[in-house]
């Protein structure tokens, strides 16, 4: 590819992320008071996080039976009440452990 | 402990998740064709990972500006409300040239755990965006020079860290709120329906994950709007 199209192409690419990131960011100073969008805003980052957890972990690693032990231990400690790290940390173990018994 | 640092540290299980996205990243942009430092700088100016992945699917293609310029609208809108939902929250130092260069940093995962604050501090959220920024381009430049080298084994454990914070974000909140779990579960139908059914699953993640996220949360808010003044419902 030629250098002048690389640029063109990453020019776009990082100048429409960054400014759909910005631009509400500014735009939006004062507060909401309308219920709707107050509510929409509280449930959105749950509603996000799910929607890429599942089903994609289950194809994220070699077995999916790794991802389903891996999902079901994070589960249990975040419902314990453990921190981010804890819980990813852990997870991730989980996969490690379960994957060695199919290979 | 001063909040840049608190920040810093609450990024560490980020910047780890990271490591393995845009490590496929890299080795991703170099088997299309890209040079190393191609892949690191698309990585160090766009950080996020749907986008960047369809980014250079379009880029081995001469002449597709448009299409750039659709994909990257559709798969990242989602940002506008996460920079909406942060900008309710942030401190009053947290305005004028610093929403112009922290609001760079608005990723899933960052918006994810900054959320989970009462009050976005600025210093906080600097420090929160700084480890899984590196990450996010040491990441990329390990799988571009390095490729496949890494243990599959330890890549494959190491692809779920990043589903696991969700996890810790979402569970709390939907054992504490009984609105979440419903909109938890609306939204793992929905998303199940468009992996699974086979005209919908053609549709991008990016686009999916905008949809399903939506349509659940405005579910969501008609049926349990959240109560006044206290956006962090109680229930």
């Amino acid at each position: 590819m030629k250098t002048s199209i690389f640029f063109t192409y990453l020019l776009i690419l990082a100048g429409t992320t960054y400014l759909i990131r910005v631009i509400p960011f500014i735009a939006i100073k004062e507060k909401i008071n309308n219920r709707f969008i107050r509510s929409f805003l509280y449930y959105i980052p749950y509603a996000v996080l799910t929607a890429m957890t599942i089903p994609a972990i289950f194809y994220a690693t070699n077995w999916w039976v790794g991802a389903v032990a891996g999902l079901i231990v994070a589960v249990i400690l975040a419902l314990k009440g453990k921190g981010l790290t804890t819980v990813a940390i852990c997870s991730c173990v989980a996969v490690f452990l379960v994957e060695l018994i199919r290979f | 402990m001063n909040n840049y640092k608190r920040g810093l540290i609450a990024g560490i299980p980020i910047a780890l998740g990271y490591l393995s996205v845009s490590f496929t990243f890299g080795i991703m942009a170099v088997s299309f064709g890209l040079s190393w430092w191609q892949a690191v700088l698309i990585s160090m100016t766009t950080v996020t990972s749907a986008g960047q992945f369809a980014g250079i699917g379009i880029m081995i293609h001469p002449g597709q500006y448009i299409q750039m310029l659709i994909s990257q609208i559709t798969i990242n809108i989602r940002y506008s409300f996460m920079s909406i939902s942060i900008g309710q929250k942030a401190d009053n130092r947290f305005k004028g040239i610093y929403r112009w260069l922290l609001g760079f940093f608005i990723t899933d995962e960052i918006f994810a755990v900054a959320t989970k604050e009462e009050e976005i501090k600025r210093s906080f959220f600097a420090g929160l965006a700084t480890l899984p920024y590196f990450g996010w381009a040491f990441g990329t430049f390990i799988g571009a020079i390095l490729g496949n080298i890494l243990p599959d084994r330890l890549m494959s454990a190491l692809s779920v860290a990043i589903y696991g914070m969700f996890v810790a974000i979402v569970v709390p909140e939907m054992k504490k709120a009984r609105p979440v779990l419903i909109v938890v579960i609306i939204a793992i139908l929905l998303s199940c329906l468009f992996y699974y059914v086979p005209l919908l699953s053609k549709i991008s993640s990016g686009i999916t994950i905008t949809i399903v996220a939506i349509t659940a949360a405005a579910i969501g808010s008609i049926f349990f709007p959240v109560k006044d003044e206290i956006s962090n419902s109680e229930d």
